[in-house]
């Protein structure tokens, strides 16, 4: 149905020209699913873009054919184009709510798609608009009809998206990374959605992801994408329990999944033994009924609802749950960016939640309390080279002098494994990875006995994680820390938690060891999380046991 | 009374500290200027004792207390005092005046917004093309040339050179009369009284002022325009659109303009409002007798009266511009309420 040929795309840019997809080859038959998976850079969402020709200002198709149902798109006239748009071939995107017009009703975006395709009148726009939406499933079709994005959440909102993709029955569906940031049960509602209709109506469909767990549980073939170049390709089940390509196999290894251990992630070679790290007795840290309440707009919103954990000295706690379930609130809390409304944090035995975040900055304990935040690069200063980023807590509160600090400085960039050459870098030259590095390197700068690591893998590809996961593992054994580990993912958490508390709704509503949370899970919404992650993880895990 | 209308007056209700802090502004910095109007309208030759006659006549030796509330009282009766160096009442010579700054200004916006808004979609369409690089040197040429110099210059060509503009002296030549005043713009008053020949002397007086303030307000809007426009086309709302094959019309219009109109109208409020008060120098080049060069008379002379009332309707303009402003916001954006304030 769909056939590609050495296709490839370039760039043209002020540093010359950058070969972004160089010569793939695939074919879609008739009613497959085919994932195409990679890390960011591969090259897999522009190979999308170039075969629907919406390409950015500056790209092009240089050289390679696609002809989709005998027709040639490469060469095809623009108008033609887009009545195949659409009609023939659809898109979904990543980041559902920024897909869709803010500010038109989404009811009408889907007409606006049915009466370009003349799938629709004037008369009877609406009404089909209503039947696509009902066909996504969407409650109270009629009255969604009216809604603008903001006033969805991002599962509805990719629901709307696959109803303007869906609205005019095309053959061909793609999938760009459809789910990434939503969460992991909507992520499986959403799929599970887009698989059925795909299946009903007897579609192809393109799924093009970073998840390989994902892709394995959804696609019947995969083509796995390393810097413009299809280095794979096979069935699904094949490719993922016996990779043959050398970047496959470190890609399997270091995607998280039930039953491995922090350094199965790391390619073979680079697998040291794990450093073993001692939990004590004494709780460093106690929360006894914290409580945040916003004012809201229509009445007090209950961000947490007056929770009690202990962390002990040298333990690492996940701290896991969906987006507003109130675990960002609480990691804040615990670092004193934030002022509970309610309840004490016993820090050390002494109560640091009456001081106000505000004077803390110049508390004593600061620094042993830090911070890794989440975005790497958001949380760097675009003007600071990553020397400045780590020197500036040991200027503000570590009190050293200039000689001092910039042995520390090397010693600390030593230990996060950032090679001394890169210090005089700004973030925009450092990759993700680094950034990664030298946001942990600041948060150490200190010697902190307490450090809250807020999902810091999550904007990173699966390799770097691995590799930034067990750094994080070696530095807990080396320095003796103790960790509080955010994270919306249960698979993460577990591989270096030695203890889980779920949250759902500012409550906690489970709190034991790890190894009993991830096997026999108490609570439903627990279980509910762990079976919607991915389930060809499992049978990959068997696999490899079987082995 | 529904949600909606009950923001909108909550809305309204905020002008209100707004403008009682005008009034009472305006009142002690006229009164912190400089200069004795006593003296000045006494005259050259006057002793201490006209002088002090004029201060008495004048209400000026009465305490500043007693002064503010007589002001007050008058202006909530819709007095705004005389102004001495015209004699006549401030609230008619502003009538007057408003009106002929308002035409201008506005005739102004419109003509600008007219080549700046296609001009800016445009460029930003084509970045990059020549389209891209005329927007570029019309926006620096409209920023960097003051009014003075190109309505000087339009003189130069259009009435010196070429004959084509009428002698730049006000609103209309000395041979038409003044159409029978209805809202004050002379251009809809000989409208309204099917006088087209008074209707064509105005556009005409009209022409060079309106290209001089216009050239002078292009460039903002161009420069805003094609900034919303490049952030609209490169979003992701953007791409969906063209993945699912809507046409280049719907596309630019439907989705990316709706999306830039926000900025370019938020721009187009300050610009609005920018010139209105800025707009001396054109006046004053072209013998405009517009709200600016009386205001600047005013103050030269200490005219308090005078001074008070062209703030006072400065302010009241800008309040009601900015809540123009808010209400289209909320027209275009459905995810601006006014409850959120």
């Amino acid at each position: 149905m769909l056939s590609i040929k050495n296709l490839a795309v370039d760039f043209r840019t002020r540093r010359g020209t950058v070969e972004a997809v160089r010569g793939i080859s695939f074919d879609v038959a008739a009613g497959e699913t085919l994932g195409i998976v990679g890390e960011s850079g591969s090259g897999k969402s522009v190979t999308s873009y170039a075969l629907m020709r919406i390409l950015d200002a500056g790209g092009r198709i240089s050289a390679g054919d696609v002809v989709y149902g005998g027709m040639d798109l490469r060469r095809a006239h623009e108008r033609d184009m887009r009545d195949i748009r659409g009609r023939e071939i659809s898109m979904i995107f990543q980041n559902p709510r920024a897909a869709l017009n803010p500010i038109r009703k989404v009811g009408r975006q889907i007409e606006d798609v049915l009466r370009q395709h003349g799938r629709a009148t004037r008369q009877d726009a609406r009404e089909k608009a209503i039947r696509a939406l009902e066909d996504v499933r969407i409650a109270d079709a009629e009255a969604r009809y009216e809604a603008y994005p903001f006033e969805l959440s991002g599962g509805m909102c990719q629901r709307i998206v696959i109803a303007v993709a869906l609205a005019c029955d095309p053959r061909l569906l793609i999938a760009d990374e459809p789910t990434t940031g939503l969460d992991i049960t909507t992520q499986k509602a959403v799929m599970d959605l887009s698989r059925d209709l795909i299946r009903a109506r007897g579609m192809s469909s393109i799924l093009i992801t970073h998840d390989l767990g994902l892709a394995a549980e959804y696609c019947d073939r995969l083509a796995v994408m390393k810097d413009g170049e299809i280095v794979e390709t096979g069935l699904a089940a094949e490719v993922f329990a016996n990779p043959c390509h050398s970047y496959t196999v470190q890609l399997v290894a270091a995607t998280p999944r039930p039953g491995v251990h922090v350094r199965d992630l790391l390619p073979a070679r680079a697998r040291s033994p794990l450093p073993p790290h001692e939990v004590g007795q004494g709780a460093l840290v106690a929360v006894r009924g914290l409580t945040k309440t916003y004012a809201g707009k229509s009445g007090p919103v209950h961000a947490v609802r007056g929770i009690d954990f202990d962390l002990l000295e040298g333990q690492s706690v996940g701290l896991a749950g969906e987006s507003g379930c109130g675990k960002s609130t609480t990691s804040e809390m615990l670092v004193r960016l934030l002022d509970p409304t309610a309840g004490t944090i016993l820090f050390e035995g002494e109560d640091i939640g009456g001081v106000p975040a505000d004077a803390f900055t110049r508390d004593k304990r600061r620094g042993a309390i830090q911070m890794v935040f989440q975005d790497a690069t958001d949380s760097l200063n675009p003007r600071h080279t990553a020397r400045n980023a780590i020197a500036e807590p040991l200027r503000r509160l570590g009190g050293m002098k200039a000689a001092e600090r910039d042995s520390r400085i090397v010693e600390l960039a030593d230990l996060t494994g950032l090679p001394g050459r890169l210090l005089d870098r700004f973030p925009h030259q450092l990759s993700g990875g680094q950034k990664a590095r030298v946001g942990i390197a600041r948060a150490i700068a200190l010697d902190p006995k307490f450090l809250i690591l807020d999902e810091p893998t999550a904007a990173l590809d699966v390799s770097i994680q691995a590799v930034v996961l067990n750094l994080l593992a070696d530095l807990r054994a080396r320095l003796g820390m103790t960790y509080l580990f955010v994270s919306h993912d249960l698979n993460v958490v577990r591989l270096l938690c030695d203890h889980v508390i779920v949250m759902k709704a500012g409550e906690i509503v489970e709190n034991g060891p790890v190894s009993r949370v991830m096997t026999a899970p108490s609570h439903p919404y627990t279980r509910a999380l762990l079976s919607a992650a991915p389930t060809s993880c499992d049978s990959l895990s068997r696999t490899e046991a079987a082995e | 009374m529904s949600s909606q209308a009950k923001a909108i007056s909550l809305r309204i209700a905020q002008t209100i500290p707004v403008l009682l802090g005008v009034v009472i502004i305006s009142f002690v910095l006229t009164r912190a200027l400089p200069g004795d109007p006593a003296a000045y309208f006494a005259g050259v030759m006057a002793d201490a004792n006209s002088i002090e006659a004029t201060r008495e006549a004048l209400g000026l030796d009465k305490p500043m207390i007693q002064q503010f509330f007589l002001y007050v009282g008058d202006m909530l009766q819709g007095d705004l005092g005389r102004s001495i160096s015209t004699g006549r009442p401030v609230a008619t010579d502003l009538a007057e005046r408003l009106p002929a700054s308002l035409e201008l200004t506005l005739t102004a916006l419109v003509l600008s917004c007219l080549i700046a808004v296609p001009l800016g979609i445009w460029a930003a369409v084509r970045q990059g093309s020549w389209v891209d690089h005329l927007c570029r040197v019309l926006v620096t040429a409209g920023v960097s040339l003051p009014t003075f110099f190109t309505g000087v210059l339009l003189i130069y060509v259009f009435y010196y050179l070429l004959g084509w503009a009428p002698s730049p002296l006000g609103r209309l030549d000395f041979l038409y009369l003044s159409p029978p005043r209805v809202t004050g713009f002379y251009l809809i008053d000989s409208l309204l009284a099917r006088d087209m020949e008074v209707f064509f002397a105005s556009l005409r007086q009209l022409a060079l002022p309106g290209i001089t303030l216009g050239l002078f307000t292009l460039a903002p809007i161009a420069r805003m325009t094609r900034a919303a426009m490049l952030t609209a086309l490169s979003s992701d709302y953007l791409r969906t659109a063209r993945a699912a094959g809507l046409g280049p019309r719907k596309v630019l219009y439907g989705y990316a303009f709706r999306n830039a109109l926000l900025p370019v109208v938020t721009t187009l409020g300050m610009v609005f409002s920018f010139v209105l008060g800025a707009n001396v120098l054109v006046e004053k080049v072209f013998a405009w007798p517009g709200i600016g060069s009386y205001a600047v008379e005013a103050l030269v002379a200490s005219d308090y009266a005078a001074v008070q009332g062209f703030v006072l309707a400065m302010a009241l303009l800008f309040v009601f511009l900015n809540l123009l402003i808010d209400l289209s916001y909320a027209l275009i954006d459905p995810r601006i309420g006014f409850t959120e304030k």
